[in-house]
């Protein structure tokens, strides 16, 4: 049995949190709030940041306890770029989400961390992977992870189309997040995007006053 | 990977020895009767503040013993490299040689490639270690510093999650000196008035917070260099002491004296020449 991934159960920062990616006609759109809590009662960070850049075109982001986050993932950044050399070529976006899945998959009795990695390369184009807190891969066209994930997977899935334009994908994520942010006490502060497409990954900051705002408020 | 290491580095994984050596303790010491000594902590409040020119770390100087002052003047800011200093919250014997263990490393460092360390460096070292230990080593640290890439403050905490930050408070006292931070930040601050800032928060902190007392310590680091200032704010409710605790000498009457020289003869004498070749 393993333990859920809320926040009162890890140990010293958590990233109680809402990470998404979300595949759209040319890139990817990766997204997190920046909020980090101890014991669920203090926010220890407002500003943190979730996304990690593992290579030129694949972003992870972090959910769980924040300091097995940071080290899985730099253990993944040295693999990737130890990878990229031998392989003289860039990364699959598989091969960094597989990385990842090894490391929590194998270390699942000391580690408390779950990832999002999405990206593109050569071969498959825009990609997004989830890995879980025990270490299973998934492949999907999109995806939510973190505590404030369980607010909004009736608005991912109703509002969700295939092969969105990048101005549609980054308003659905936008959207998406804001709405968990809004009900989920570990869940806050700012937006961050990365869209990530052949020619760049691109770092878009929503500020609070510019969330977008829903009937109630 | 070029790094030479004061002290080994364990093989792998967590070294755990002295936690079941202290269970075992317990248990054969009076039949958990005896309990071991409390560590001494700092309750503290730490702060920093990204300004201009660099940083500014601030730091109390009380440490306590449960609820006994330990330590009315004691020394929080660590040196780490003649770039970078540490403010430190938490067990005061972690903080103290876990600074220390990084200082020793950083100089080896610097020695072997004829650099000074980068503040990403020393963060990287700390996180890597307090990782490695799972939260056992109780060390809460600001790590402030200025290198060729800038002035960068980072939080550590003893789990080893890492923060870059422009502000922090760090601390039993962080609540109270966090919101004369929030308050009072902007970007690019003037010496003067990061120094105030800075001074303020770790003042609020001393009024707010039981463990947190006594005088106020500053360190400005920029880079031309670093000004330590010990203390830089002394509290205002230290008092003058009323009596005179010094014996005038003649308080105590001589009666009689006598002297008797003691005779030394040289029996042997060696000489060990050192090799400094």
């Amino acid at each position: 049995e393993h333990p859920k991934m809320s926040a009162s159960q890890v140990k010293g920062v958590s990233t109680g949190t809402t990470i998404l990616a979300v595949r759209f006609r040319g890139g990817v759109v990766i997204g997190s709030d920046s909020r980090a809590s101890i014991g669920g009662e203090y926010v220890s960070s407002r500003v943190i940041n979730k996304l990690v850049q593992v290579h030129d075109r694949i972003f992870c982001c972090m959910a769980g306890s924040l300091a097995d986050a940071q080290a899985v993932t730099k253990m993944a950044k040295f693999q990737l770029s130890f990878l990229s050399i031998q392989m003289e070529s860039p990364p699959l976006v598989k091969a960094a989400a597989s990385v990842l899945k090894e490391l929590c998959y194998r270390n699942k009795d000391e580690l408390q961390a779950g990832f999002i990695t999405a990206g593109w390369d050569k071969k498959k184009g825009p990609q997004v992977y989830t890995v879980s807190l025990g270490g299973m891969l998934v492949s999907q066209p999109f995806t939510i992870a973190g505590s404030g994930s369980t607010f909004i997977y009736g608005y991912v899935d109703a509002k969700y189309k295939p092969d969105m334009s990048r101005e549609e994908c980054m308003q659905f994520a936008t959207n998406a997040l804001a709405l968990a942010m809004g009900r989920d006490n570990v869940s806050g502060g700012v937006i961050h995007l990365v869209v990530i497409t052949e020619d760049k990954a691109e770092h878009v900051i929503v500020p609070g006053n510019k969330l977008p705002k829903f009937h109630d408020e | 990977m070029a790094l030479s290491n004061v002290l080994e580095l364990p093989a792998s994984g967590f070294n755990f020895e002295n936690s079941a050596r202290n269970a075992v303790l317990e248990d054969v010491l009076g039949d958990g009767k005896t309990k071991t000594p409390k560590p001494m902590k700092t309750g503290t409040t730490i702060a920093g503040v990204v300004y201009k020119d660099g940083v500014v770390l601030g730091a109390d100087t009380r440490a306590t013993s449960s609820e006994v002052v330990a330590d009315k003047m004691c020394a929080k800011i660590h040196y780490i490299a003649p770039n970078i200093y540490c403010c430190g919250a938490g067990t005061a014997a972690d903080t103290e040689k876990t600074t220390d263990l990084l200082s020793s490393n950083l100089t080896i460092f610097s020695m072997n490639s004829s650099r000074n360390p980068r503040v990403i460096m020393a963060v990287s070292i700390l996180q890597d270690m307090l990782f490695r230990y799972h939260g056992q080593i109780g060390a809460f640290l600001i790590l402030g510093g200025v290198d060729f890439t800038g002035s960068h403050l980072y939080s550590v905490g003893p789990y080893g999650s890492v923060n870059e930050v422009p502000y922090l408070a760090m601390g039993s006292g962080d609540h109270a000196a966090m919101g004369i931070l929030e308050d009072g930040f902007k970007p690019r601050l003037e010496l003067d008035e990061a120094k105030t800032l800075v001074c303020s928060a770790i003042h609020a902190g001393i009024m707010s917070d039981l463990g947190s007392g006594s005088n106020v310590d500053l360190c400005v680091i920029t880079r031309q260099g670093v000004d330590y200032i010990r203390p830089y704010q002394e509290s205002e409710f230290k008092d003058q002491r009323q009596g005179r605790y010094k014996y005038k000498p003649g308080t105590t009457p001589i009666l009689r004296e006598n002297v008797e020289p003691v005779e030394v003869e040289v029996m042997q004498e060696t000489v060990q020449k050192m090799d400094t070749a």
